[in-house]
């Protein structure tokens, strides 16, 4: 039913440095689906860390940049969730009453998050291959409230049969990470992704997923640390939902 | 204007030590659990009131209407409502600056020949550190609210605008009490310690020569004051001393008496997650002749402190929505942490990050900006929909940007406090890197365009590994997928 249809995949600069196999997982799954999808090799940054560090003009430039790559009216899939925020939701008040104003309208009205294009638009259905593993998910603040993907998230992890999707305490609170924000006030941000490991753990759950890499980078970041610590010996993986998706469909081990 | 030592004090504290507080108090263990399970009571508490979004919805929704129809005619609501209070017998006086409200406040202390000031609940007294001001001049300002008792008896300031105490165990507060109340034992039963708060409290009202509150809300129409709580001791501060001084920002008038109940139900559920509190007082004028109580003058005094400020600015007056319910407060993760005395302001938080700058000027308040992850909790919560992230990312823009540059205009005070030339430099070069696909692809290699993504190796690690970049990228990964395929 889907076949021919094309999108674009944004990867973003962090899936692209730090989690390409996200991407790799997220165009297999979706060329498994008869898409036929485009990554443009102009793309790189949404934007998002000038522009939240208060540099408009710099944030600007990127941003018309990345619009410059995505040529058409094909929909654009985000791998993150906060970077389908700033370019959906941000871009246009970045541009606003400008000449480009009309342009960029045009090109946020095409980004949709990875997760709410699996579930809304394509109605995937998944083929759990794997063994039964109990899973958390982790949903990055902008994600949840800007994009609405809390529960097109929860949506996929339930269509695995063999997951057990955990809910960890606090599921709705900042994982510290905030961009910038963790390298400007690392003690309150490692207070915070500390109390977030912390709940992970506690849940019962044996890894984390999430559609957010910049939490992840983050969160794992912070229990890989933490796997030389005594209390720590069992290891907890982190990893981009759509790696979790494509191994468990594909019957690869974990 | 002269600055006293100890706000000078403050302010270079404020400026520098935002990282150090905050290290402090995250370090703290204790503190970090006493703050965390108060703030999840209160957030609970609050959920409970708004059980159904529909309602919710709709309420802030009417909350955000009435504070902005009441802004956009700010001016004229001020003069109405001083024509009015004067009509009703009141005594308006407008302060431009904390000193000026202080002489202003010691100017009718003075000529009541007070000693002793007997205080309800001010935040805007806080704001303008009256209590010291007093002190310095010989007149003793008596704290009645009980959290405010708590910490003046700690000499400490509030933690939280509505709790002010919230920092505070029982334990803390039994020792406090049996170290400076006469003839008091060590008690932890809550119950008892209310109870030996309200007897030495009770001591202080009836010997009080005056007495000042703050203002909740202040009615333009009427020339109304509207003050809420649950203790009473704002309704004898304001009512059993010969003068009733009230002080309020000058953001605080609402249009109509109408208005009022829509914002007293967003407020007390937004704040303490009651339907309404104990006490909602409305004082129209000093007492008539026919009535048995009430004070003999009602002085109100009308502080701008940089208000005026964030009022010329469209974008930046949402700020003066804010109804001090502190709801963002409770919600915020970062305020979890680190509590209120970290911030170094007199409104800590989401709130207090925003309204700060314009009290203090950015020079003072530069960190507060970023001291948060945007998470957009705060925004959520807002009763009258300020949004709180909005205009966080306004004041960053106004942090890092100079006079006379693009993206600024000529209102904040201490515009461009963090600017700093390397940086400007480097997110110019980070831009750079991002819309020329060659250097993209080529930075990869050496990182260097990207260093911006790559957090600074201490902070960092700290409780993290560091991020490894992996060996092939997405870029190349799919490259080389799409060569194989076809």
């Amino acid at each position: 039913m889907h076949s021919n249809s094309s999108i674009y995949l944004f990867g973003t600069c962090v899936v692209d440095l730090f989690f390409p196999q996200a991407g790799i997982s997220a165009l297999k799954i979706l060329e498994r689906e008869g898409i036929q999808v485009s990554y443009p090799q102009a793309q790189s940054c949404c934007g998002q860390p000038a522009y939240t560090s208060g540099y408009l003009d710099d944030a600007r430039r990127v941003a018309l940049a990345q619009i410059a790559a995505f040529p058409g009216e094909a929909p654009i899939v985000v791998l993150s969730g906060s970077c389908a925020g700033m370019m959906k939701h941000h871009y246009p008040t970045l541009f606003s009453g400008m000449p480009e104003e009309t342009s960029v309208l045009q090109f946020s009205a095409r980004i949709i998050e990875f997760t709410a294009y699996l579930v809304e638009v394509l109605n995937i259905q998944l083929q759990d291959l794997g063994p039964a593993e109990s899973v958390a998910l982790h949903t990055s603040c902008t994600a949840r409230r800007e994009m609405g993907t809390l529960h097109t998230g929860r949506e996929l992890l339930r269509r695995l049969k063999h997951i057990d999707l955990k809910i960890h305490d606090h599921e709705s609170e900042c994982c510290g990470f905030g961009g910038t924000f963790s390298v400007r006030h690392p003690d309150i941000s490692a207070a915070m992704v500390q109390d977030k490991t912390a709940a992970l753990r506690q849940c019962g759950a044996s890894k984390v997923v999430s559609a957010d890499c910049g939490c992840l980078l983050n969160i794992t970041g912070a229990l890989q640390k933490q796997q030389g610590e005594p209390d720590h010996k069992v290891p907890f993986a982190g990893l981009h939902i759509a790696e979790l998706i494509w191994q468990r469909t594909r019957g690869e081990p974990l | 204007m002269a600055t006293h030592p100890r706000r000078a004090a403050m302010k270079t504290e404020t400026l520098h030590d935002f990282t150090s507080r905050s290290r402090a108090a995250t370090a703290d263990g204790e503190q970090r659990k006493k703050f965390r399970s108060a703030m999840d009571f209160l957030i609970g508490k609050r959920a409970a009131q708004f059980p159904d979004t529909a309602q919710w919805t709709a309420l802030r929704e009417s909350g955000q209407q009435i504070r902005q129809r009441a802004l956009a005619r700010l001016p004229d609501l001020l003069a109405q409502f001083e024509k009015k209070a004067q009509q009703n017998g009141m005594t308006v006086h407008w302060a431009e600056t904390p000193q000026e409200a202080n002489q202003i406040i010691h100017g009718i202390l003075q000529q009541q020949q007070a000693r002793t000031l007997i205080k309800g609940k001010s935040m805007v007294s806080e704001e303008i550190e009256l209590n010291h001001y007093l002190q310095t001049h010989s007149i003793k300002a008596l704290e009645s609210d009980m959290g405010e008792f708590i910490v003046q008896l700690a000499d400490e300031k509030p933690s939280h605008i509505i709790m002010p105490a919230i920092h505070k165990s029982k334990q803390e507060i039994a020792t406090l009490f049996a170290a400076e109340i006469d003839d008091t034992a060590y008690t932890e039963d809550v119950d008892e310690l209310i109870q030996i708060g309200r007897q030495a409290l009770r001591r202080q009202f009836l010997n009080a020569d005056a007495g000042l509150s703050g203002v909740n809300f202040a009615i333009a129409e009427t020339g109304t004051l509207c003050l809420v709580e649950n203790e009473g001791n704002g309704r004898l501060s304001t009512s059993v001393p010969r003068v009733h001084i009230a002080i309020t920002g000058i953001e605080k008038m609402l249009e109509n008496l109408a208005d009022l109940p829509p914002l007293l139900t967003l407020l007390t559920r937004s704040a303490t997650g009651q339907p309404i509190t104990t006490y909602v007082n409305l004082i129209s004028g000093p007492r008539r002749t026919d009535e048995q109580d009430g004070p003999e003058e009602v002085h109100i005094v009308l502080l701008d402190n940089g208000r005026s400020q964030a009022y010329a600015d469209v974008q930046l007056r949402q700020t003066l929505q804010c109804i001090r319910c502190g709801a963002c407060m409770n919600h915020c993760p970062v305020y979890t942490r680190i509590g209120g005395h970290a911030y170094g302001t007199t409104y800590p938080g989401p709130i207090g990050s925003i309204i700060s700058p314009h009290l203090l000027g950015l020079e003072e308040t530069r960190d507060l900006p970023s001291a948060s992850t945007l998470c957009g909790a705060c925004g959520d919560v807002c009763p009258v929909k300020i949004p709180i992230p909005e205009l966080l990312l306004r004041l960053r823009v106004e942090n890092v940007t100079r006079a006379g540059t693009k993206d600024h205009q000529e209102v904040m005070r201490g515009q461009g406090a963090k600017y700093r030339l390397s940086e400007k430099l480097a997110w110019q070069a980070w831009s750079l890197v991002n819309v020329k696909p060659a250097l993209y692809l080529a930075s990869r290699r050496s990182v260097t365009g990207l260093r911006h993504l790559i957090p600074s190796a201490k902070s960092w690690t700290q409780v993290r590994v560091m991020p490894k970049i992996a060996p092939q990228s997405l870029h190349e990964l799919i490259k080389a997928h799409q060569e194989k395929k076809s």
